[in-house]
């Protein structure tokens, strides 16, 4: 099977990085609407730690390139005043652990200005942000914070794998007139894919069947997708797997994996949030409430126990899911 | 040589800053070899601040520090074998593999922790001090920050507090001139970090931090006022960061800089030259301090090397002070 997953385009296609899909978006956005800026701590001169942001200062300059300070709280509050004010901003928070700091911005404003005002204002600010552990960067620069993000209504959150996915869908949420936390994997940002050379958008709230499969559904999200895709490997020609890429978590493409459920009567669900109150089990209780009565197994959840991202690396290999994980999950549906 | 007005150990202090420059430039050497996970902020060119700061402080004090935190650490007398395990990752280590490089804390010697979190220690440093004030045991917070850090609002929210309350705690803000690839200029309105303190009606000192002494100095004052009950003193540091934000980092960002480079005035080098001239160590004696030291840092590394990786099982370990 591919090692990553294909793109049905009748058009001419390039084979990019997750980063330069990013980095094609902001210009290809910046580019088509005025109003749109971005800011962020090192974003400008630096192009921004994963480097998305590269040449957008040269192309834009500083007005619409913003390097800000160390300031979160007034990172993504300016971004929400300016979205209010009628701008489109794009507000980048370096690793999600750090949303931390701006959360009052984020819970109580960003998330409520729009209803609590009477439904009368719109806020198209999209929250670029890191999310994911891997690298030895311990629990203050690896957790996985989405669920978070779902838990705020008002708030439409996109969660990408693939370049193809990445650049439609992060064109879509600065295209979108309510507030989206865009999460970006650190382990997704090199991995490769077909994108189209033409401009073309990836609609908000639709997930991706990548792989068909009779046996069992596995939704898999940004670094966990390709994990997945791993255990598929190691199951073929034993179990036929379903591979669904949800791609935005808030709304959740419910029917799509209800239908794939219907289907398989089995369901997988991984994702790299802590397993309390994560991801997985928001997607697992609404494939109970949706398919419940196909299910020839309960739903199985894969994701990062209740601790901290530890530093040493055993520790932290044994904490984040594998496809080792995901194989055992799969046969414990079987 | 200007004579030394201070009370202190000067050879103590010279031990300390070579201890850090030594520590910090193996750190450097082991993770360009792969031999330390995760990403690592060095401390080079500001030891005479941690050194300075701490100096001041008795064993019972508390500090916080930041992502840059080793300089902090060995200034607050931490156990360089420790240290290097937890930068290995292993069991022996400080936080037992969990914490790594920006973590690494002994709250019996009243190191409450490297932050990979801007500013976070400053009202932590704050609670530390407000504890000390309830408990009326005398004891003071020393919480470092750097300049960029000065952005953040928790700094202002503890400072403001600290004001408020008269709480024992010095915060010293490190100016390195750098907040990761943007220089000080770039970040703040005003060109010295301290006037920041005028408008929470703190005293606020300009410090030299290339000069071990003076940050001694203005350190042992601010330490001073705050166990007499009249709170909080911000002290500004000017010193250099000589390496990039983390090991690995190409530095683009330092070529066109007008910042002076301030390697010139190596708080190291110039403090050894100074005791050597007025005679407070020997020549010998100095060398032999590095060699002991390196000896030190052998036997850490293999300290380090030697000790076991955790088990697996470990990582669900330590998470509560009780099960249910
Ligand atoms: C709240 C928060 N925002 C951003 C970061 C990323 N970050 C780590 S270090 C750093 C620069 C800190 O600069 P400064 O306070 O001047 O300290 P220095 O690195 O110069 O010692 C930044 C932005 C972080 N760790 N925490």
């Amino acid at each position: 099977m591919a090692t990553t997953p294909t793109v049905d385009t009748d058009g001419e296609t390039e084979e990019i990085s997750v980063t330069e899909a990013l980095r094609e978006a902001m210009h290809e956005e910046m580019a088509r609407d005025e109003d749109v800026f971005l800011q962020g701590i090192d974003v400008a001169d630096r192009g921004g730690s994963f480097s998305v942001s590269e040449g957008l200062l040269d192309e834009f300059g500083p007005t619409r390139v913003r390097d800000t300070p160390i300031s979160e709280s007034a990172i993504v509050g300016t971004g929400l005043g300016a979205a209010a004010a009628g701008m489109r901003p794009v507000v980048e928070i370096m690793y999600s652990d750090f949303m931390g700091v701006a959360f009052d911005q984020i819970m109580n404003q960003v998330a409520l200005m729009r209803y609590m005002f009477g439904g009368k204002l719109d806020i198209p600010l999209t929250i670029r942000t890191v999310d994911g552990g891997g690298f030895s960067a311990a629990a203050q620069h690896s957790k996985t914070l989405h669920s978070l993000a779902m838990h705020l209504s008002g708030i439409r959150v996109v969660a990408v794998s693939t370049p193809y996915d990445a650049k439609g869908l992060l064109k879509s949420a600065i295209r979108h007139d309510d507030p989206v936390f865009f999460f970006e994997h650190a382990n997704v940002f090199n991995k490769k894919g077909e994108v189209p050379v033409e401009e073309y958008t990836v609609p908000l709230g639709e997930a991706a069947v990548l792989e068909e499969g009779e046996d069992v559904t596995v939704v898999a999200t940004q670094a966990m997708l390709y994990e997945a895709m791993d255990a598929m490997e190691q199951l073929e020609g034993d179990v036929d797997v379903e591979l669904i890429s949800p791609r935005t978590l808030d709304p959740l493409d419910i029917d799509t994996i209800a239908a794939s459920v219907d289907k398989t009567g089995r369901a997988v669900v991984v994702d790299e949030t802590p397993l309390m109150a994560g991801a997985q089990g928001e997607i697992a209780a609404q494939i109970n409430e949706e398919a419940f009565w196909r299910l020839d197994a309960p739903v199985e959840r894969v994701g990062v126990p209740n601790v901290p991202i530890p530093f040493s690396p055993p520790l932290e290999q044994e904490v984040i899911p594998h496809s080792g994980d995901i194989v055992t999950a799969i046969r414990n549906t079987l | 040589m200007a004579e030394s007005t201070t009370d202190v150990d000067q050879s103590l202090l010279l031990e300390r800053m070579e201890l850090i420059r030594r520590f910090e430039t193996r750190v450097g050497e082991l993770f360009a070899d792969n031999e330390i996970p995760g990403f690592v902020h060095l401390y080079i060119g500001s030891e005479a601040v941690a050194v300075g700061a701490c100096s001041a402080l008795e064993e019972s004090d508390y500090i916080t520090s930041t992502h840059r935190g080793h300089g902090h650490a060995l200034a607050k007398g931490l156990d360089p074998k420790k240290m290097m395990a937890e930068l290995y990752g292993r069991t022996t280590g400080y936080c037992n593999g969990k914490g790594g490089s920006m973590h690494i804390a002994d709250v019996d010697a009243g190191m409450l922790g490297a932050n990979g979190i801007v500013a976070a220690g400053t009202p932590i440093g704050g609670g530390a001090a407000l504890a000390s004030q309830i408990r009326g045991d005398g004891d003071v917070a020393v919480s470092f920050l750097g300049d960029g850090a000065t952005s953040n609002g928790p700094y202002h929210e503890a400072l403001h507090l600290a004001a408020l309350w008269d709480l024992p705690q010095i915060y010293v803000v490190e100016n390195n001139h750098y907040g990761e690839m943007t220089s000080v200029h770039d970040q703040h309105p005003v060109s010295d970090l301290v006037k920041q303190a005028d408008a929470y009606d703190v005293p606020g000192e300009i410090v030299n931090g290339q000069d071990v002494e003076e940050m001694y100095e203005a350190s042992q004052e601010a330490v001073e006022r705050a166990r007499d009950g009249d709170g909080p003193t911000v002290i500004e540091a000017k010193t250099y960061r000589y390496k990039g934000h983390y090991e690995g980092d190409p530095q683009w960002y330092k070529e066109n800089e007008d910042l002076p480079d301030w390697r010139t005035a190596d708080p190291v080098e110039t403090y050894s030259e100074k005791l050597i001239d007025a005679g407070v160590i020997s020549e010998d004696e100095y060398e032999e301090l590095g060699e002991s030291i390196e000896k030190e840092l052998d036997e850490a590394v293999e300290f380090a090397k030697d000790s076991p990786l955790p088990e697996p099982d470990a990582a669900y370990e330590g998470l509560y002070a009780e099960e249910l």
